[in-house]
């Protein structure tokens, strides 16, 4: 394995050194200034599709939903730094570190449109985020720290048309979700729940990282039943798309309801939970999770609406998620009944 | 004594020269197109010390808005005047969310926003003062929560502040401790003012009216603070609460019969006394516990040292709209007493009463006993009075803003 480390992190410098050169700047990363423009940090090569050659690009196994966009996700880590993997199989990076993380929508000819791009800077003070919006020839992006709305057109996985209102976040709700303890931390790269699109890019990811001997086991992927048990799935995307904000460090604390790797009780996953503070979000039903029934379960009440007063999560949900519903119905339809 | 307040005043002025920025400035926000990203865009340039001081006129806002720097005052031309508008909001939560410590919102109005109206969690030191906060449609299923939204925070002053329309409460102070809500106006909410899982608060010179109930203090299940204790609700106008209840079943208020004036539920220690208290058709003050099934070890649902005394009361109970009320009212002769105990948890829980009005108890010591199972009889007065809880003290700096 060892040895198989070694030639990938020679391959990966190859490409490097055969690429473009890399062109970031990392005085831009981490110095206290939120420059104005995307280009300052040399993390895209003229378009929002031409990542610079230093980028690692990512993905998730299960991602959090956001309004159907597609994402496309990149690290970069400070020239001869690595990173490191905690015993919860969290990642963890070095001052200089960038967390990339792109969304657009496929356009009607099928050509992805990027939209925004979301910044998670490592600076020595801790780690900043922002939010760039492409302008609309691509040729750079700009800071947009109030947040925006573009009007969106694009198809669900079942081929209904939509059209929507799309929220670029602006810089507090960037925190709003990535605060643990009110500081700003990374959400998406745990180990258990990280893939990736070529094995190439698997083997550059893998060589920047000092890797301790025991590596968390790969975690069930929410659209996989081969994956994993149904629990397991409906968990994997519960702590993905609730557990930053749910859990005792987060914006959610005060709910009682936590989706994240704490210890968990019946009443701390919502099952047999009253509500607390969900006014009319509580959709005249009693419990958060009523133990097989669906139709009767805040939980799924508030994933189906679109309505700000009620929909869950909060942030990206101009569209409910039928898939991710769909799961955790069946997830809540084979509990047994209280 | 006046030797001690001005060596006192002396060494928080030293304190606030220290504490203050040195490049305060104001950031001064117009209402017109763009309103929502001008205005978003000042509340996270501030920098500790600044004022966002906002226009004259109607903000039309599309999404939240949020506040995350500390020392920050946001503060508007009056609440008639300045408007935050939220009835085209496609986003968020609530109207305005604020994560910051010691920040001072003042002198405008937020309209019916989505969700919550303005929300402040782990903000210590905050201070709500000449707001208002309305859902102008009056009582809706669909307007949104609670008014003013207060947190886990640590010192929390409300005052001077008006807001109607609320689904759940109007103003909520939920987990968190010390706290005063004063000089306030509560109406047409399900619940006027709610202090709920918190510790030490002060409630006084309100005027709730025509809400669901007018004053509550609750203490719920599954929560990371609970046991509340130590709330006086004291020298309030507590009056004809009588809109029909619109919470969305579900939540806890949804259960609040109409016509309740003041209800405690699972607290301990919670003085009432010196209210005018009347023309509430359940009950003027209302003591019980928790009913309902949870799973929470660590929960008590029994209320506990709740004293009442000095109350004016005028006519109440003479349409109780509790399970079960209605019989008891007619064994009782067509009403029930102004105030009444549930009976939960049996002789050592039972209320000090010291009002000169009937109190009644319902009898129902086990907390698991239904209505059907009350047995009620008449609670004796009390002449002995417990212990006075000690007044509420906030920062210096909190009181001067007000003043």
């Amino acid at each position: 394995m060892r040895l198989l480390l070694a030639v990938a992190a020679c391959l990966a410098l190859a490409v490097a050194v055969k690429g473009k050169p890399a062109t970031v700047s990392e005085t831009a990363i981490v110095s206290p200034d939120d420059p104005p423009l995307l280009s300052s940090f040399g993390f895209f090569n003229g378009g929002p599709q031409r990542p610079s050659s230093a980028l690692l690009p990512y993905a998730l196994r299960t991602p959090l939903f956001s309004d159907y966009s597609e994402k496309q996700r990149f690290l970069y880590l400070p020239a001869g730094k690595s990173y490191t993997v905690d015993t919860e199989g969290r990642l963890q990076f070095p001052v200089g570190s960038a967390l990339i993380k792109s969304f657009g929508y496929h356009d009607a000819a099928g050509k992805l449109q990027i939209i925004e791009t979301r910044l998670l800077l490592h600076r020595a003070e801790g780690w900043v985020a922002l939010p760039y919006v492409w302008k609309a020839d691509g040729s750079d992006a700009e800071l947009k720290i109030g947040g925006a709305r573009k009007s969106v057109q694009f198809a669900k996985p079942d081929r209904t048309q939509m059209s929507i209102s799309y929220a670029v976040p602006n810089k507090n709700q960037c925190k709003q979700c990535h605060s643990t303890n009110d500081v700003v931390t990374p959400i998406g790269p745990v180990w258990q729940n990280l893939s990736f699109e070529t094995v190439a890019a698997e083997k550059a990811f893998a060589a920047r990282g000092l890797l301790p001997k025991a590596l968390p086991s790969t975690e069930a992927k929410w659209n996989d039943a081969n994956s994993g048990s149904l629990e397991a799935r409906a968990m994997a995307y519960l702590r993905v798309n609730c557990g930053h904000c749910h859990k005792p460090t987060g914006a959610a604390s005060n709910s009682g309801l936590f989706y994240d790797d704490h210890a968990r009780t019946l009443a701390s996953l919502g099952i047999g939970k009253r509500p607390v503070a969900a006014g009319r979000g509580s959709g005249n039903f009693d419990f958060v999770i009523d133990p097989g029934h669906p139709e009767r379960s805040i939980l799924i009440h508030r994933m189906r609406s679109v309505d700000p007063g009620i929909a869950m999560p909060e942030l990206g949900r101009a569209t409910a998620h039928d898939e991710g519903i769909k799961l955790l119905e069946e997830w809540i339809a084979a509990m047994k009944t209280g | 004594m006046r030797k001690r307040n001005k060596g006192a005043c002396a060494i928080a002025a030293v304190g606030l020269a220290f504490a203050g920025p040195v490049f305060a400035k104001t950031i001064s926000v117009a209402a017109g197109p763009d309103a929502q990203s001008r205005l978003q865009e000042a509340l996270i340039g501030a920098v500790p010390g600044d004022v966002v001081e906002l226009g004259e006129g109607r903000f039309d806002l599309t999404d939240g808005l949020s506040l995350d720097v500390a020392k920050v005052t946001v503060k508007g031309q009056g609440s008639g005047r300045t408007i935050l508008d939220f009835k085209n909001q496609l986003g968020a939560g609530e109207g305005l969310l604020v994560t910051s410590d010691d920040v001072i919102l003042r002198d405008f109005a937020v309209e019916n926003s989505k969700g919550d109206g303005i929300k402040s969690k782990g903000a210590d030191r905050i201070v709500y003062h000449k707001l208002r906060v309305e859902w102008t449609g009056g009582p809706k299923e669909t307007n949104g929560s609670y008014g003013i939204y207060p947190v886990e925070s640590k010192d929390v002053l409300v005052d001077n502040v008006l807001v109607r329309g609320a689904s759940d409460a109007g103003i909520y102070v939920g987990q968190s401790r010390n706290i005063i809500v004063r000089n306030s106006l509560v109406t047409e909410n399900v619940a006027g003012i709610e202090i709920e899982n918190s510790y030490d608060a002060d409630v006084h010179d309100n005027l709730a009216t025509r809400n669901t109930g007018g004053i509550l203090v609750f203490d719920l299940p599954s929560l990371p603070q609970m046991g509340g204790k130590d709330i006086r609700i004291f020298e309030n106008v507590v009056v004809d609460n009588s809109t029909p209840n619109f919470a969305p079943k579900g939540n806890i208020v949804a259960n609040v019969p109409m016509g309740t004036g003041v209800m405690v539920m699972a607290n301990r220690n919670v003085h009432v006394f010196d209210n005018m208290l009347g023309q509430n058709g359940t009950a003027n003050v209302m003591v019980v516990g928790y009913r309902y099934e949870h799973k929470d070890p660590n929960y008590d649902p029994l209320a506990k040292g709740v004293a009442i005394w000095g109350n004016q009361h005028d006519k109440a109970g003479w349409d109780p709209k509790f399970a079960g009320a209605a019989q008891i009212a007619v064994a009782l002769g067509g009403s029930l007493p102004p105030i009444f105990w549930d009976g939960a948890g049996g002789e050592a829980y039972r209320p000090i009463v010291a009002d000169p009005v009937p109190a009644l108890t319902l009898g129902m010591a086990d907390i698991k006993a239904t209505p059907e199972q009350a047995q009620p009889s008449m609670l004796q007065p009390s002449t002995s009075l417990p212990p006075e809880l000690p007044r509420i003290m906030l920062p210096e700096a909190m009181e001067a803003v007000v003043r």
